[in-house]
């Protein structure tokens, strides 16, 4: 990464729901700023830009990263996935996203997208996780809706299925 | 009774939610995701430091020319293009959208910066520079009601703006013979359902038509419109108001963003370009709406047995720096229940309406319900405990009776439906209310602290839209003219190919409102629901709406399916008698199901419903003499229960009255002080349920927010009006780790008022839970008096008691400044290799003082005795960045001088003097001398006297320690001291 400056325009190259993008933003433009408003994609939201709410939450190389206390610059050269990236085709939802339909594990959605890539990491790590492995990871998440249990139910309910397809593929 | 799906309908079944496909993929448009013109501006608010100050100027030139900024605007601005918001009681008071000529508390808009991004309006922003005199802030309703307390509104003559008292029945009498009076005294406190979005406004100006055009995450009440058009002196018809598809949770907040839609359309006409702005979290917290906190005293007359033959209510509401539209609406939203879910025939109420140096309140989930319900529930186990009942007992003896419905209480609300005796019943059976005794008595006598709370509520929804008026006298009413009802509007249209789409003006904030509607519809047309599609979102140009259009009061369900029920008849209607010519039968003959209109006396005899609908389109002169067209039908409907107050001041608030027992076992840890919810039970009785699984998620989010109000919630306030709950990190919200799941329970009894018996259920374990909770800590530890949020170190004031006193007196640091300021003293000296005449002219020299001033970013020399300069410092976890301004006087030179200033930064302010004298030491070198004397407000005096005082030590000694360095070298004696603490607390850059 180069050093930044204020006044400067860089120019990053990413790979962001598997395409590899190039976008020009400030030095100081944060990550979420560049992906919602420079590269159009506002399924990652903003609900503190103090890291504690999880909704910007995003992968970065496998990893959630919370893209508010991220820097666009630092996305050069990383692995980028965010909501817009779990669909496996246009009007089919993936097995946490079919999860959380399925146990009414949202209401307004606004924290919803951070919830998911968080979620989606975890389960891709560590498909084994316990249910307190899972609250632990959820308790990064600040959801005003829905009281979480529902959450922690989709998530469980998600891992289930993923176990299953996977035995089924082996 | 339990709930039974009907298989013939799809009202009552838990249908997967049309909202969810695109909240899910990322596709969903929040305010913020929606493409604005091109040229759109975006706007960033200067905000006020201080809890109350003297505007004594606004210098924006700075802040013009940079980089680009369009336009800066000021209360000056605001005040010519509009005029003051309609406040809601008769007092001689304006209520403008940004500081005029003071600011009254933290976060109130001082100016608005609009540049090309909102990065470049933030880098103007800071350069806005305003100047103030801080003046003494209040910040306690009762302390406002002093006589020698601080002013907010000189107009007012005092802090009260609105006092009124009510009598029903004879509460003297039943007092006066009553075996016993039993009271209470709460404080409750102020919090906020924080939605995770924040606010948005897009505004623009035409002036060709004198018209604006606003895009906001509002949720209505749409009688807001009406303030907001007024203030912005355009008829109604010019000033167009629409919401986004999607908003991101509201729980009432969401109204309170409309002083910023009037902000911005002044912004948006100023800068000639469409503006828009996207609140942050810290504005949020600081500044966008809060619940009132209340002082109240409640005393019954009881009998011995535990019946209550009269309350007495004295009520202290705090609305905050201003009484914005609609308050005092929270203090009267209750008034026709005050009496809950009991049958207490008499009543007083005193009710005074103050105003501090806080954030203006507004709607906030359980709005008012939260207010009275904990002092209403505390107050009934006090009854039990000092009578030697059992609370169950005194609820249950008091509750209104099941055969009294529609029941009339004593301020006059109608009690439309329930079987309260019956509910609870089953609630203390189903939920296990014997089995957590059991664990009580077990954990008691392994000496552990378990407690177990009750709480009964009545839970009103839809709003009478003339409740507020109570505020006013009769005769103020009467003068006014009557306020009643509550609109509510569906409309229903039939497209060419006969798909059904419905308009509703209900603007949810994720309830599924488009999912809830599709079933009733689908229901009446007999189609399945995914055919039938559903806007939500408002665009007061096109669609149906009236003053109670909009997301609140739990009215949803009640009012605005019930509304859609309604159209869906009349479309029904019309449509069997077009199918009735199409089948050739009598129209009482068809039927419509599967997608199809049939007779019922020969299911065979059918035809699509598509053929059915389209008709008036395509084929008008074949419809029926009777059928005028089928093509749209909008339904306006209010409730005749909704009358206005009576000349008595009687006032059936809210139509519909939910029923809600919970109790709760709860046990706190002796060496954390936690409370651990052992298991919560909840009954609901919200009349008929539409969709039982958001009916379930309507009840756990609430409890989780009042879970968090009974906990951990507080808005914090310093004395001097200084904002200390101001992040996420301060103000804590409950997260999975905290919220258990409630065990939900269910007992129908429809509201006979609405068109589907259903009654709103969101609201109601904001009032019950809070108070549950408490009663429930209160049992465990014995405790008398509970104070919300019940935090670890709360409840360990409590066990522990007061903390005993050291042998030795420590020194006292924390004085209190005039104004509620952090008061801080010190001295020091130091000695340098320079003489007194250098050294002079160092401390006077921008220059050096750039290069020794701790944390600076740059000193400007205004006069050879004025200074300004630009610094970082820390403070403990607490650093930021502050404007100082020095100045010089009594000046001796060589020998002494006065250093006067102020500071202004985001974390807070400070004043203060010192006197520095030079005394020569012979051999080139100098002592140092100085006292000072200092005011600390805002967030940094948080952190607490003592590392207050150490930093400010540190940091004077930086400052005199890079002197001598400057000078030539030097000792600073005590420098090794500093150097640690330093390294301890962090001071300087």
């Amino acid at each position: 990464m180069p050093k930044l400056s204020r006044e400067g325009r860089y120019a990053i190259g990413f790979r962001l729901n598997g395409q590899e993008v190039t976008a020009h933003a400030p030095g100081r433009m944060l990550l979420t700023d560049l992906l919602r408003h420079v590269l159009g994609e506002t399924g990652t939201h903003v609900g503190c830009e103090h890291g504690v709410c999880g909704a910007c939450t995003v992968q970065v190389d496998g990893e959630p990263v919370r893209a508010c206390l991220m820097l666009a610059a630092q996305a050069e050269g990383a692995d980028i996935r965010t909501v817009e990236g779990l669909e496996p085709a246009a009007g089919e939802l993936s097995p946490l996203q079919a999860a959380f339909r399925e146990h009414f594990a949202l209401q307004c959605g606004f924290c919803t997208a951070g919830i998911l890539m968080s979620l989606d990491a975890l389960l891709a790590r560590i498909p084994d996780a316990s249910e307190d492995a899972i609250r632990e990871h959820l308790s990064g998440h600040l959801c005003r809706c829905t009281g979480y249990a529902p959450i922690v139910k989709a998530a469980l309910a998600a891992q289930a299925q993923l176990k299953e397809e996977e035995a089924a593929n082996a | 009774m339990t709930i039974n799906p009907s298989a013939d309908r799809w009202i009552g079944r838990s249908v997967p939610r049309v909202e969810d496909p695109a909240l899910l993929t990322g596709r969903a448009r929040f305010v913020d995701d929606i493409a604005t013109s091109v040229g759109t501006l975006e706007a960033v608010i200067v905000r006020s430091p201080h809890g109350h100050a003297t505007i004594c100027s606004i210098d924006v030139s700075q802040a013009l020319k940079s980089e680009g900024v369009a336009a800066v605007v000021t209360g000056e601005d605001v005040k010519r293009f509009t005029r003051s918001m309609t406040v809601g009681v008769k007092a001689d008071v304006e209520c403008w959208p940004i500081a005029t000529d003071r600011v009254r508390y933290v976060g109130e808009p001082v100016a608005i910066v609009i540049a090309a991004d909102r990065y470049l309006a933030e880098d103007a922003a800071d350069k806005v520079a305003v100047d103030y005199e801080v003046l003494p802030a209040v910040v306690e309703p009762v302390a406002a009601l002093q006589s020698d307390a601080p002013v907010l509104h000189p107009s007012l003559g005092s802090n009260l703006i609105n006092e009124r008292r009510f009598s029903y029945g004879d509460p003297d009498g039943a007092f006066a013979s009553a075996a016993h009076r039993i009271s209470i005294d709460v404080a409750y406190p102020r919090n906020s359902c924080t939605p995770i979005e924040t606010y948005g406004v897009v505004a623009s100006y035409e002036p060709g038509e004198d018209a604006y055009d606003i895009l906001a995450n509002f949720q209505g009440p749409f009688s807001i419109h009406a303030v907001v058009a007024r203030a912005l002196k355009v008829p109604g018809n010019r000033m167009r108001l629409r919401t986004p598809p999607s908003s991101g949770g509201s729980y009432g907040i969401k109204q309170g963003v409309f002083p910023y839609m009037i902000l911005m359309s002044v912004a948006a006409r100023i800068a000639g370009r469409p503006v828009k702005w996207i609140e942050d979290r810290l504005e949020h917290l600081a500044a966008s709406v809060s619940a009132t906190n209340r002082v109240t005293r409640l005393e019954a007359a009881v009998e011995l047995d535990g019946r209550i033959r009269a309350l007495d209510w004295d009520q202290i509401e705090d609305c905050g720096a201003h009484l914005r539209a609609p308050e005092p609406a929270t203090l009267y939203r209750m008034h026709g229940n005050m009496t809950g879910a009991y049958a207490i025939d008499n009543l007083s109420i005193r009710n005074r309406v103050v105003l501090t140096n806080k954030t203006p309140t507004g709607l906030n989930r359980g709005f008012g319900g939260p207010q009275i319900y904990f002092p209403l529930e505390r107050l009934m186990q006090r009854i039990a405990r000092q009578l030697g009942l059992d609370p169950l007992e005194v609820i249950r003896r008091n509750l209104v009776p099941a055969a009294s419905f529609p029941y009339r209480t004593a301020s006059g609300a109608l009690l439309d439906s329930g079987d309260y005796q019956s509910a609870l019943d089953r609630a203390v059976l189903e939920g296990g209310l014997d089995e957590l005794k059991r664990r009580r008595d077990e954990a008691r006598a392994e000496g552990r602290l378990y407690g177990i709370g009750l709480a009964a509520v009545v839970e009103p929804s839809v709003s009478n839209m003339g409740y507020i008026t109570t505020v006013l006298t009769p005769e103020q009413r009467e003068k006014a003219g009557p306020k009643n009802g509550a609109q509510a509007t569906a409309t229903i249209s039939i497209d060419p190919l006969g798909a059904v789409s419905v308009k509703v003006a209900s603007v949810p904030q994720g309830q599924g409102h488009r999912t809830v509607l599709s079933q009733v519809v689908a229901d009446t047309l007999g189609l399945d629901p995914t055919a039938i599609t559903v806007v939500a979102d408002v665009d007061t140009g096109r669609d149906a709406w009236s003053i109670a259009s909009g997301n609140y009061s739990s009215r949803f369900a009640p009012a605005v399916a019930g509304a859609a029920k309604l159209a869906a008849d009349r479309l029904r209607a019309k449509l069997g008698e077009v199918a009735a010519g199409q089948l050739n039968v009598q129209s009482d003959d068809v039927d419509f199901g599967q997608g199809r209109a049939f007779a019922r006396s020969n299911p065979d005899n059918s035809v699509s419903f598509a053929r059915v609908a389209a008709a008036a389109h395509w084929a008008p002169g074949t419809l029926p003499d009777s059928v005028d067209q089928t093509i749209r039908e909008t339904v306006f409907w209010t409730p005749e229960q909704l009358q206005a107050p009576s000349a008595a001041d009687e006032v059936n608030s809210s139509l519909c009255h939910g029923f809600i027992f919970d109790f709760c076992g709860v046990e706190i840890d002796r060496d954390t002080s936690e409370v651990r919810i052992d298991r919560y039970v909840t009954m609901h009785d919200c009349g008929t349920i539409l969709h039982p699984a958001m009916v379930d998620g309507q009840v756990r989010g609430g409890f989780a927010q009042a879970l968090g109000a009974a906990l951990l919630e507080e808005f914090v306030y310093g004395a001097d009006g200084s904002f200390l709950s101001g992040t996420l990190a301060d103000y804590l919200i409950p997260t999975v780790m905290e919220v258990p799941d409630p065990i939900i329970l269910h007992y129908e009894s429809p509201s006979p008022f609405t068109p589907l018996g259903a009654k709103g259920v969101g609201e109601g374990n904001c009032m019950s839970t809070p108070a549950c909770i408490a009663n429930a800590v209160a049992d465990a530890i014995g405790a008398n008096d509970i104070v919300l949020p019940l935090s670890s170190s709360r409840i360990a004031g409590l066990l522990a008691g007061d903390e005993p006193q050291p042998k030795v007196k420590p020194k006292q640091v924390e004085d209190t400044a005039p104004g509620g300021q952090r008061k801080l003293t010190g001295g020091g000296s130091a000695e340098v290799a320079a003489s007194r005449k250098e050294v002079w002219r160092m401390l006077l020299d921008p220059a050096t003082l750039e290069a020794i001033i701790p944390g600076s970013h740059g000193v400007e020399k205004v006069s050879e005795t004025h200074f300004t300069a630009d610094v970082t410092l820390g403070v403990g976890p607490v650093k930021g960045r502050y404007k100082a301004d020095i100045q010089l006087s009594d000046l001796d030179e060589p020998n002494a001088v006065t250093l006067s200033g102020k500071t202004v930064g985001a974390l807070g302010s400070g004043e203060g003097s010192g006197r520095v004298t030079l005394e020569d030491l012979g051999g080139g070198r100098t002592r140092i001398s100085y006292s000072y004397e200092a005011g600390i407000g805002g967030k940094v005096a948080s952190v607490g006297g003592r590392l207050l005082d150490g930093a400010a030590r540190v940091v004077i000694g930086q400052f005199f320690k890079a002197l001598a360095n400057h000078a030539g070298g030097g000792k600073v004696p005590g420098a090794g001291v500093f150097a640690r603490l330093k390294a301890l607390i962090g001071g300087g850059r």
